[in-house]
């Protein structure tokens, strides 16, 4: 009786049931596990924690202040702790807690992060009045406002430094953007023109056609543009004489005063002031911040703006490229190839190249690509410019290219599935009324299928986007801020190097020297990365299900 | 196998059907088929197959599955050339012109010899959209042109009534029988000089059949028809003749009633009496 009915359960197929369903559950649980692990970590970087100042008594040492805020805390097994040198003693509780403290100071300590042991941190204590400074270089600062200084001058100190300093951050603030406006857009525009007077001279030299009277205009135009900059240059130390006009006196946690210059800080708060709502308001404000800002310090602080724009931007060239090519390849191999061994042979090489691991599209890009076409075109339509190369280097155009060699595959087998899914009776219809095959294609048989070329892109976006290996190779690089976009002529710099977040990741993650720093940046980074492809992914297929409504196929 | 067409629920006489004595002989021939020969690959689907199709009358084609009635009406407009592997002998004659002869504008022909398939298979557009297909594809693109075509094919497939408020509104959404008549309005709506139906009827239920056959009924007037069907009541009721085809060959051809009521061949009867196929 029992073996029936267990004989029974299984001829049910309730176990199969279970073991799909099984499937399904840790493929989701996986999922939601990665994310969350990447969202908390990464999102958790950016509140304003509080600020702790405590005396931190290692024992047989003179006893000293700290200031920080704790990132960690864990228990360690005592014998670790003592196995790493501390003078821990030799009777005690098993475990003991070690706690990371951010104690920012880099110029002050030589390092922004510490361990401490948590059984020797007494007299723990939050005043409101401690301050965290986030400065442009040195990373953070932490301590107490002294005073606040013009030219040199004490103008405010006290409980009036406060809102003074606060004031003085905004206008320095202001003049940092003007500054970076002036240096970006106007030096940028007249380093611009100069370049491309140069390399209009050196053309001409060239050809042979270098006479007075091209000389003599050559001239004017540079004379005009250092005039400019002339006028841009005095602008710019004027800024820059008021932007370092003031400063202020901090002291650290051990009483050390320090003078910080005002242009150097990005912004001066007192966490342990604050409450709920304005650490929310900075918690956005943080992540606008990172969002929107070039990195700085070797990466670990600042935003990721350059390697958002510069992942999208490649990820969108490569899709105008890869999408017609592909396209016109399948079409070629469903509607005019006869069907026969060599069709099936490329169809074959087709899908295996999908299968290439992408490193090699690396090495091939910059091999074929980079040295080869990139040479070639230098050669043919830059040699003023050489020995200097324009194309002849990696850059933009050739990490799109490379990733759509290594997307075409899966574009090229979406379109071809998609094209043969449009029933025959519809272009019989078609070829029926008068219709050649070209029109018949052209008119009926692409757009019933673009809903599955849709689906090829979303694929190859998919596959592209979140590609590192090859980039490296072929354009990306650890800095650039400068935008492949921007108001100079040509406007869209295809042969820059970009900035990716995938790399951006492998980069803070493994070449930064300041590792605690960086953690939550890595993470913080992961995270942007997976929802920067997923809006790219969701609006296409957004797209897509708008055309395929458009072109419901029959009922076959 | 036999039926009386009545039991059908259509009465001939309601389809306005005159009985008139119809004599080959007396009609102007618009396609003419001198011995077709024509192969997939080795196979040989159409042995020797000789016929006049007559001017603005319905012939039909009957017989049972695979004897190749799709198979010739596919000729007229070379729809066969689609096939990988198809390979014609012999010729046909459009108003005393080779279809198969080199350099032969297939597209042009095909506008001259419009399709209407056994599905029903509007193109994923409006139904407007649908009806002007053809003329935009020979460029015709003034506004009033196109709607007037539109308004004259769609009243030429009775269909004008039912669609006139949603012309712009897309063609799946209407019912199997409109969607047949569209692609009959579709194919009209190019003025074609022969109008091949490949079982149009196959899909539809009996009410949307008897409409289409009305609307081949009409349309005699102005075009040539030919319809390939299994339905033998089908063509009794519409055609003026037929034509019987037994595994690639032509057995019978003839006035409709004399072929249905004294078929020359011991094949045929036993055909139309329902003894086999």
């Amino acid at each position: 009786m029992k073996q029936n009915s267990l004989k029974g359960w299984f001829k049910s197929g309730a176990p199969g049931v279970w073991i799909s369903g099984g499937a399904v559950s840790i493929a989701v649980i996986m999922t939601i596990g990665l994310l969350s692990v990447i969202a908390v970590r990464g999102l958790g970087h950016f509140w304003p924690a509080d600020l702790i100042h405590a005396h931190y008594d290692v024992p047989g040492d003179a006893n000293h202040l700290v200031i920080g805020e704790v990132v960690q805390k864990e228990e360690v097994p005592r014998e670790r702790l003592k196995s790493a040198g501390l003078p821990v003693p030799a009777q005690g509780p098993e475990f003991m807690t070690r706690e990371l403290i951010k104690v920012g100071n880099r110029d002050l300590n030589g390092n922004d992060f510490t361990w401490v042991v948590g059984e020797w941190l007494t007299g723990e204590a939050k005043p409101p009045e401690l301050m965290a400074i986030e400065r442009r270089e040195w990373g953070n600062f932490y301590g107490y406002l002294v005073n606040v200084k013009e030219n040199g001058k004490v103008v405010a100190q006290g409980a009036a430094a406060w809102p003074e300093l606060q004031a003085r951050v905004k206008r320095v603030n202001d003049l940092a953007s003007q500054l970076s406006q002036l240096e970006k857009k106007d030096i940028g525009a007249i380093n611009a023109g100069l370049e491309r007077i140069r390399l209009h001279g050196r053309k001409l030299e060239l050809a042979g056609n270098l006479d007075a009277a091209a000389q003599a205009d050559m001239d004017a135009g540079r004379a005009e543009l250092n005039a400019r900059y002339k006028a841009v240059e005095e602008r710019l130390s004027d800024l820059h004489s008021e932007f370092n006009r003031d400063s202020l006196t901090a002291r650290d946690a051990n009483g050390k005063e320090l003078e910080i210059n005002i242009g150097k800080v990005v912004k001066a708060y007192q966490p342990n002031a604050m409450n709920s709502w304005q650490k929310l308001a900075m918690y956005f404000s943080n992540i606008w911040a990172f969002l929107s800002q070039d990195p700085r310090e070797a990466n670990t602080e600042g935003g990721i703006f350059p390697a958002i724009f510069g992942t999208v931007m490649m990820t969108l060239i490569m899709a105008v490229i890869v999408t017609p090519f592909g396209v016109l390849a399948a079409v070629y191999l469903r509607e005019y190839a006869k069907q026969n061994t060599l069709t099936r042979v490329i169809r074959i090489a087709v899908n295996n190249l999908a299968g290439v691991p992408a490193i090699v599209y690396g090495v091939f890009g910059l091999g074929f690509f980079v040295y080869v076409l990139g040479g070639s075109v230098d050669r043919l339509f830059f040699a003023e410019a050489l020995p200097a190369p324009t194309f002849g280097t990696p850059g933009l155009l050739w990490a799109s290219l490379t990733l759509a060699l290594l997307a075409v595959p899966v574009v090229i087998v979406a379109t071809e599935e998609g094209l043969a899914r449009i029933p025959r009776t519809v272009r019989e219809g078609s070829l029926a009324l008068g219709a050649t095959k070209a029109e018949t294609l052209w008119k009926i048989v692409l757009p019933m299928a673009s809903p599955a070329m849709m689906t090829g892109m979303i694929l190859a976006v998919a596959r592209a986007a979140g590609e590192v290996a090859p980039l490296m190779l072929v354009g990306v690089v650890k800095l650039a801020p400068s935008l492949p976009l921007d108001g100079n002529y040509p406007y869209l710099h295809l042969d820059q190097k970009i900035m990716h977040l995938g790399f951006h990741i492998y980069d803070v993650g493994f070449q930064s020297p300041n590792v605690e720093a960086a953690r939550p940046l890595v993470y913080a980074t992961a995270l942007l990365l997976v929802l920067v492809i997923a809006t790219l992914n969701l609006s296409a297929v957004w797209i897509r299900n708008h055309l395929r409504e458009k072109y419901k196929a029959l009922d076959s | 196998m036999q039926h009386d067409s009545s039991a059908h629920g259509i009465n001939m006489s309601a389809l306005g059907r005159s009985k008139q004595s119809l004599s080959l002989a007396d009609e102007t021939v618009a396609i003419e088929v001198p011995g077709l020969n024509l192969f997939y690959g080795e196979k040989q689907a159409l042995y020797d197959v000789s016929l006049n199709i007559p001017k603005q009358r319905v012939t039909a084609f009957i017989g049972p599955s695979g004897c190749g009635k799709s198979t010739l009406l596919r000729t007229f407009n070379r729809m066969n050339d689609l096939v990988d592997g198809c390979r014609v002998e012999g010729e046909i004659n459009l108003y005393g012109h080779n279809i198969y002869r080199k350099g032969e504008d297939v597209a042009e022909l095909r506008r001259r010899v419009g399709m209407v398939f056994q599905k029903p298979n509007p193109f994923p557009k409006t139904i407007y959209e649908n009806v002007v297909y053809g003329l935009r594809i020979q460029g015709i693109n003034k506004k009033r042109v196109l709607d007037e075509a539109v308004e004259w094919a769609l009243r030429g497939a009775a269909l004008w009534d039912e669609v006139k408020d949603r012309l712009h509104e897309s063609a799946l959404g209407l019912s199997g029988g409109q969607q047949q008549r569209l692609v009959i309005a579709r194919t009209i709506a190019v003025e074609p000089e022969v109008l091949l139906l490949d079982e149009p009827c196959s899909a539809l239920d009996p009410i949307s059949t008897l409409k289409v056959e009305e609307l081949i009924y009409e349309l005699k007037s102005k075009f040539t028809i030919v319809i390939v069907t299994h339905n033998m009541q089908q063509a009794a009721r519409v055609s003026d003749y037929t034509a019987f085809m037994y595994m690639g060959k032509m057995v019978e051809y003839g006035d409709t009633d004399t072929l249905f009521t004294n078929p020359a061949k011991k094949q045929t009867e036993d055909y139309i009496t329902g003894r086999y196929g």
